[in-house]
């Protein structure tokens, strides 16, 4: 009995702080959130909602709208994970092979995640209408004299650009932890038994290096699949509402429309979608690393 | 060979650097440009400054209210991320050091939701918040940070508090040392190296953290940096060496910091990688 009040009395001490701001801030949110998809509250009404069964998912699968947001979301995300990995990983290969002035690149290629994505997208907002129109319109190029932000095609270039430019330091550090904790005699083998450059990165840099891919495609599927800071500084959806991503949609629906039960609905969608790609992708890169 | 090698070595750390430059354009641009006044700007957004001009950051400073917001930011992050670090430490070691039935369920929730996106739970947070009538409060976002925060840094802590050997605890114990003591005298100090990265990673969120921010604080004077630099933005659209000054003294804080600190910041994120 006294061990059971004791056992109590650490567990509100230790854990007591920290499961309440996680089921007050998180949890609690989250389930009050997939009720409030079965209900019709539209935000105004503090007190009366009834219950309108799947009526919300109904809306949301016939919203044209959100299907189109939706997709261009799942194009940027294929895009922008392919191409930050690419990046982050060449430019960690070349950062780890003993280049002069090796730390002073690495921190200066992770210089843009110190700032915030609201911040980043403004600046680039200025690079893409006037730095790049300008270069355009001296140099006589017609490519680059229109802003790029202000074709639906190419404003959705232009997020994938600044996302990969984002992200792709952060990862890079990733992957420098993975190269550095490389075991040394491995390769020495491999370059004592006459492997080509090109045979010990395919044969056995990037397997032994699954570990940090696994992490670091998980981040970058995770981030953006809810970009929002440089969706709204950046295009803010447009050119008419063509670049306008999910998370963004989201937003709109429920705060600018008050369509609230159906923008919660909307999130709710894009919560299995991420719940289902990521455990996807750690399922089978588990698989994959049991193999390697 | 070796001089070949040499050479080699050479032309790769030159390209790195244009690479890197190229990398960096958008920040010099900005430096650039903040200097000029607008007319010289609009002439060309690539030429040097003809006379340096400070007066875009006087009058920026002023129309966004530059000290305000950067109180305001600092305010909030520090006792964020002080606060998530000292209790996740804590939930943590007892998530560690203990096989109880709520501790395992409560560590697999925590893990868990680590995959909800924030837009799975803006709304009802607005709308629990808002009708406890507890938005548009300083406090109220710490709190939140308190929870979204709280997750990732209790599993970093889990992953390392595993590793340091218990026996140093029993020996406290049996001098009578009691939970709570040995916790902040032995287990919190060793914990160090992972703490920093716990607050490097969270510095770098709730400081530059827009969405949560723009639904929790709705009054001008409570606005964070990333806010009230997003609205000056849309006031004075058109004043580009204006804008660029406001965008330069947001940034800076940040960057004169990583000048300082750069090594561990580095270290902080490749620690809270690989756990």
């Amino acid at each position: 009995m006294r061990k059971r009040v004791s056992a109590i009395r650490s567990f509100i001490i230790f854990c007591g702080p920290t499961s309440l701001f996680f089921l007050t801030v998180i949890l609690i949110p989250f389930l009050f959130g997939i009720y409030l998809t079965f209900t019709n509250w539209n935000g105004i009404s503090a007190t009366g909602f009834g219950f309108s069964g799947l009526d919300n998912y109904r809306v949301v699968i016939a919203d044209k709208v959100f299907w189109k947001s939706f997709w261009l979301t799942l194009r940027f995300v294929f895009f922008t994970v392919l191409f930050t990995n690419t990046v982050a990983f060449f430019l960690a290969y070349a950062l780890t092979s003993g280049v002069r002035g090796q730390n002073t690149l690495r921190a200066g290629f992770f210089t843009p995640n110190l700032v915030g994505g609201i911040i980043l997208g403004l600046i680039w907002n200025f690079l893409f209408g006037n730095v790049f129109t300008f270069i355009g319109k001296s140099l006589g190029l017609d490519l680059l004299s229109i802003s790029m932000l202000s074709k639906p095609e190419t404003a959705f270039w232009a997020l994938v650009i600044v996302s990969v430019w984002q992200y792709s330091g952060y990862m890079m550090v990733i992957y420098i932890a993975g190269f550095t904790n490389m075991p040394n005699d491995v390769m020495e083998a491999a370059s004592i038994d006459g492997a080509t450059k090109g045979k010990r990165l395919t044969k056995i840099i990037i397997p032994l290096m699954v570990p940090s891919f696994i992490i670091c495609v998980f981040l970058t599927l995770q981030r953006s699949f809810m970009v929002y800071d440089v969706n709204l500084a950046l295009t803010n959806g447009g050119p008419f509402k063509t670049t306008q991503l999910i998370s963004m949609h989201v937003y709109e629906k429920a705060f600018l429309a008050q369509d609230f039960a159906v923008g919660q609905a909307e999130a709710v969608f894009l919560f299995l979608i991420v719940a289902l790609v990521t455990i996807t992708q750690l399922y089978f890169s588990k698989k994959l690393e049991a193999e390697a | 060979m070796k001089q070949k090698e040499r050479i080699f070595l050479t032309l790769k750390t030159l390209l790195l650097s244009v690479l890197l430059l190229a990398y960096l354009v958008p920040f010099i641009l900005v430096v650039i440009n903040s200097l000029k006044p607008t007319r010289e700007f609009l002439e060309n957004p690539l030429a040097l400054p003809q006379a340096i001009n400070f007066s875009n950051f006087t009058i920026a400073f002023d129309k966004m209210n530059f000290i305000s917001g950067l109180s305001n930011t600092v305010v909030i992050t520090t006792v964020s991320v002080l606060l998530i670090a000292l209790f996740s430490s804590m939930a943590a070691y007892l998530m560690v050091r203990t096989t109880w039935k709520i501790t395992r369920i409560l560590f697999f929730c925590m893990v868990s939701a680590m995959i909800i996106p924030f837009q799975a739970l803006m709304i009802p947070l607005v709308r629990i918040y808002g009708s406890l009538g507890i938005l548009n409060n300083q406090s109220t976002l710490i709190y939140m940070y308190l929870g979204f925060g709280a997750p990732m840094a209790v599993f970093i802590y889990h992953g390392f508090i595993k590793s340091v050997p218990l026996e140093i605890e029993e020996a406290a114990m049996i001098d009578g040392c009691s939970q709570v003591r040995t916790f902040f005298q032995i287990v919190f100090p060793l914990v160090k190296p992972i703490s920093f990265t716990v607050l490097i990673l969270n510095v770098l969120w709730i400081w530059n953290d827009f969405l949560l921010p723009s639904l929790v604080l709705i009054k001008p004077a409570q606005r964070t940096l990333p806010l009230s630099t997003f609205y000056f933005f849309g006031t004075y659209t058109v004043d580009y060496g204006l804008l660029m000054a406001g965008l330069l003294m947001t940034i800076l804080p940040v960057i004169i910091i990583y000048l300082f600190l750069q090594k561990h910041i580095i270290q902080g994120v490749m620690q809270g990688s690989i756990k």
